[in-house]
């Protein structure tokens, strides 16, 4: 709680992510100021300096709202969510990362080892003497650490629980701006927040509800790369034009922006509401309703999808029933 | 024995959990009493207030144990761990229900069919029992009271398929004042039966039995006879079936023919039937398929037909007496509304031809059993003389090979149960009737029903001769002195431990049963599953034998796998009785297990429309949201998994009990516990 006279504080911190989630946050425009007025920014590493003792030295709940960020790819991420887990009130799974992987999460697929070997040991790396990242280093000076990489991504609610959760890759800027507005009307006591536990900022369908596209019943006897059509369909569902579009498994809210652009929906909004792993169920969906009970017929229907763990777990690996392959685990 | 927990629980359910030996059956591969002590202890924290073991928890004994927890100790759900959900989950739920607990609140875990009978290590499997018994307390905590659905029953029956099963069902309900529609694709009911001369054991005329019984059915005020038909849909569900019919156009009008037969004598295109007569015999264009038909009409067989095919004749049409003839007639589809479907659509004769080394086709004098039941039919091609190919020559010695297509793994694995049986059949009638030597070649008899091994023992002492095993070829080449001209078969003689070549005139290949060719298609339209053999599948194969896992569609005789005359018929009984008992309650009732989708979840994609197999799901063009029809859907989860959205679930397999119950197996409940 605040003390009177000062403003709540706000803290937004990534962990393993690309930087994006803050880059929409910023791209809310003039509403940054209002988390200006209505917040003290106690630790915001993107905006402004501090340093994690800062953190430490706060009382437990001292941060009102939290943006966490990214997935937890190592022990300093996982110390970071332990530690502002403790100082926060309101803890934000923010972004695709934190709730549920995302692209780096795709990482799952393989073992630690071979991910520092296509880092470390490529021909795009200059590295002769085949070095790889070590937890300790002796130098003259003393020794160095780095954090400890670990064995899979995971995501936030895997390490530490969190309040709410907001999807997208990244959460859409009137998303944030709603979600901002909300919790600040909610500590003016203007607005209940939503129960805890709760998905927000973004709808409880999927895209192909925000999708203007006719739809019909689907029978599907191909499936096809956008680039290898002539010509696309501007008013036909994608799916049934053979593209595998993955919204009907993707939660709305980001207004079915790709779609509506002719591309298909990939699925970085995450699971809809009820549903741990999307990739399982786009892999039934998807196989329900190719068109033929020809087995070689339906293998060269499905072959169509080359890469069917980017095509339905793009997003969602880390944070799926799966999370991660069995090599890795 | 009872393990009561102590310690607070953190569930606000009481939970029992009782864990049957099933005698020795359990107990003598899982340590019910470990598994039991465990889970009044470490499931304690999950809510488990209870646990027992007892010898025979389906015993009255062990369900008053249970309605006496649930009484005494207020108990909110019962997890017992016992058989299959298949043999007891009605028992134990009518238990919990006697208690005042609503029946849906007890799950049933399989610790015999899926830890017992499937393990041998006693210490791993009770490990299993333990985490089957965790996935089940973690999933009755989240059942919810539901209540069972009643279904109005239509009092009309479907019989598809008129052979001897399906004369017999339909008429079992005609005669206890139910209507009916039997279906029949032929021309005429009457199915094999009416094709066989003989009937094994007591070698009484088919004809003689089973006419009286077509007669019967085709005259029954209560039985609408369609045949040239085949059923093409079915939709609905158990009590309100709508089935769609195509009636073939006969080309003869029904009203005003009187089966005088003047047509069949008057048309000039003769065509090989190899329907009736097995390629032996032949037939007109126009036609019934035998004598004794029923109904009496014939049909005008338009591939034939020389008016079909060239515009000119119309023989029969000018020579009609009552002009009954109508060569513009058009298919008909029916629809017809009954409550319960029968299918009795029998089997296909296995083709005799794919035995290369048999030489059927190849070899004039190989005949393939049907072949030989026309011979020997006194209606048939040669009135009732067992010939040599010629028609004329009676052949001196016979080889009968039993098992051809059957008991073999190129071809079915299964035994086709008749041939042994038939094959006797034949070797009495080949010596009753031509003196002839016979041979059969048989890999083991079985001869098990009622008076059939006395048969056995009878043609044994009318001379034939048997020679055990698998014959290895049949063959013109002659090759020693005695062979030429003769047919010689190839055997190695197991008993005598030997191979030998015995020649004879003529060879019958007792060929086995198998599934109709297009069974997987009607399958299909009746939403039924077939084996990998491709016979469809009882509900259970001892205890449910005619009914399936569809409410309402029944099955009849060699529907379900090879049979004999007796057993076919009992099946036609039995699933009219089946029916009869649904029929005169008026009702049934239904597992409350149906598909619901939540509107706000779905955002109308459409990809469950067209994959109901019972037609259950309809798309609201004004909301855009798909919707499940209660009363259609049967429950069985094809949308539930097809829904990308997650907005349809299944009552009683919702997320959260599939989850938890995973989560139980895995054992993360008790590390929370």
């Amino acid at each position: 709680m605040s003390v009177k006279g000062s403003k709540p504080k706000f803290a937004m911190y990534w962990a393993s992510s690309c930087g994006g989630c803050e880059i929409a946050v910023l791209n809310t425009g003039l509403k940054i100021l209002d988390v200006d007025a209505a917040f003290d920014v106690a630790f915001w590493p993107v905006a402004m300096d501090a340093k994690y003792k800062d953190v430490e030295a706060l009382p437990d709940g001292a941060i009102t709202l939290t943006l966490f960020n990214g997935g937890i790819r190592n022990d300093e991420n996982a110390a970071m969510a332990k530690l502002l887990r403790r100082k926060s009130q309101i803890l934000v799974a923010f972004g695709s990362c934190a709730t549920e992987g995302c692209i780096p999460g795709l990482a799952n697929l393989s073992p630690a080892r071979e991910v520092f070997d296509t880092a470390y040991g490529t021909v795009t790396t200059e590295n002769p003497k085949g070095v790889r990242p070590q937890p300790e280093t002796r130098v003259p000076e003393g020794v160095l650490h780095i954090p400890v990489f670990s064995p899979t991504v995971r995501t936030l609610e895997q390490v530490v629980p969190v309040d709410y959760s907001m999807p997208g890759c990244p959460p859409e800027s009137h998303q944030i701006a709603m979600v901002i507005d909300l919790v600040i009307q909610a500590l003016q006591g203007k607005a209940q927040l939503p129960p805890k536990g709760a998905t927000i900022g973004a709808g409880a369908s999927t895209v192909c509800d925000e999708c203007p596209r006719q739809r019909n019943v689907k029978k599907i006897t191909k499936f096809v790369r956008i680039q290898e059509l002539e010509s696309v369909d501007p008013n036909l569902c994608l799916l049934e034009q053979g593209i595998p579009c993955n919204g009907p498994a993707i939660r709305n809210g980001c207004g079915a922006l790709c779609p509506r652009a002719g591309a298909q929906c990939i699925g970085c909004y995450g699971p809809a509401e009820g549903v741990v792993d999307n990739g399982a169920r786009l892999i039934t969906a998807f196989a329900s309703v190719v068109d033929s009970n020809d087995p070689v017929e339906i293998e060269r229907i499905l072959d169509g999808i080359p890469d069917p763990a980017g095509q339905f777990y793009r997003f969602n690996l880390a944070g799926s029933l799966l999370h991660a392959s069995r090599a890795v685990r | 024995m009872t393990t009561q927990p102590q310690g607070p629980s953190q569930s606000e359910e009481k939970i029992g959990v009782y864990v049957c030996h099933c005698g020795s059956n359990i107990a003598g591969t899982v340590d019910v009493a470990e598994v039991r002590e465990w889970a009044g202890q470490r499931l304690a924290g999950r809510g488990v207030t209870v646990a027992r073991d007892y010898k025979f928890m389906c015993s009255s004994l062990g369900q008053e144990l249970i309605e006496k927890d649930i009484k005494e100790q207020g108990l909110s759900r019962v997890v017992v761990a016992a058989c299959s959900p298949h043999l007891h989950e009605g028992t134990f739920r009518t238990a919990c229900g006697r208690a005042g607990l609503n029946p849906y609140l007890c799950e049933l875990v399989s610790i015999r069919e899926q830890v017992s009978w499937v393990h041998t290590d006693k210490h791993a499997a009770t490990d299993k029992a333990k985490a089957v018994v965790s996935g089940g307390v973690e999933r009755v905590r989240h059942h919810v009271p539901l209540v069972p659905l009643r279904v109005a029953i239509h009092p009309d029956t479907l019989v598809v398929g008129g052979g001897i099963a399906g004369i017999q069902a339909a008429l079992e309900l005609a005669d206890a004042g139910k209507k009916v529609y039997l279906v029949e694709r032929d021309p005429s009911i009457g199915g094999h039966m009416a094709q066989f001369d003989k009937t094994f054991p007591t070698l009484d005329c088919a004809a003689c039995i089973l006419t009286p019984r077509m007669v019967s059915a085709g005259n029954h005020p209560n039985i609408t006879l369609l045949t040239w038909s085949e059923v093409t849909e079915v939709h609905g569900y158990v009590g309100n079936f709508t089935v769609k019919i195509r009636q073939r156009a006969r080309h003869v009008k029904t009203e005003l023919c009187t089966g005088c037969g003047i047509c069949q004598e008057k048309c000039p295109k003769k065509v090989i039937d190899d329907v009736y007569e097995a390629g032996l015999g032949y037939r007109k264009a126009v036609y019934t398929p035998f004598p004794q038909a029923v109904p009496k009409y014939p049909v005008i067989d338009v591939e034939n037909c020389t008016y079909f095919r060239k515009g000119t004749c119309r023989a029969c049409e000018k020579l009609c007496p009552t002009g009954a003839i109508d060569f513009a007639q058009k298919d008909e589809v029916l629809t017809v509304q009954v409550g319960n479907i029968i299918l009795a659509t029998g089997y296909d004769l296995f083709d005799p031809q794919r035995v290369t080394q048999y030489g059927y086709g190849r070899l004039a004098n190989v005949f393939t059993s049907l072949e030989f039941e026309r011979l020997t039919n006194a209606a048939g091609p040669t009135n009732g003389a067992i010939v040599l190919r010629d028609g004329k020559t009676v052949p001196k010695s016979v080889g009968i090979i039993h098992c051809v297509g059957s008991r073999d793994r190129n071809f079915n694995n299964y035994c086709s149960a008749i041939c042994c049986m038939q094959s006797l059949k034949f070797a009495h009638l080949v010596k009753e009737r031509t003196g002839a030597t016979v041979y059969n070649f048989y890999i083991d008899i079985r001869t098990t029903a009622k008076a059939y091994d006395e048969f056995y023992q009878r043609v044994l002492e009318e001379g034939t001769l048997f020679v055990r095993g698998r014959v290895a070829e049949v063959t013109d080449a002659a090759r020693l002195p005695g062979e030429e001209g003769k047919l010689i078969l190839q055997v190695e003689d197991t008993l005598a431990g030997k191979q030998r070549r015995i020649p004879v005139d003529k060879v019958v290949l007792s060929a086995g049963l198998q599934p109709r060719a297009d069974a997987k298609a009607t399958a299909q339209v009746f939403g039924l599953s077939c084996s990998a053999d491709g016979w469809f599948i009882e509900k259970h194969p001892k205890l449910d034998p005619v009914a399936t896992m569809t409410e309402g569609v029944f099955i009849a005789g060699c529907v379900s796998g090879p049979k004999d005359i007796p057993a076919s018929v009992a099946q036609g009984s039995a699933a009219a009785a089946r029916v009869l008992s649904t029929i005169d309650k008026g009702e049934i009732t239904l597992e409350p297990v149906r598909a619901s989708i939540n509107a706000t979840q779905c955002s109308g994609c459409r990809i469950c429309n067209t994959l109901c197999p019972f037609g259950a799901i309809s798309f609201l063009e004004a909301d855009r949201v798909s919707e499940v029809n209660p009363a259609l859907c049967q429950g069985c989860g094809t949308c539930v998994a097809a829904c990308p959205a997650g907005a349809i679930s299944g009552t009683g397999f919702s997320n959260d009990q599939v989850l938890s119950q995973i989560e139980g197996l895995l054992m993360l409940n008790v590390a929370y516990a």
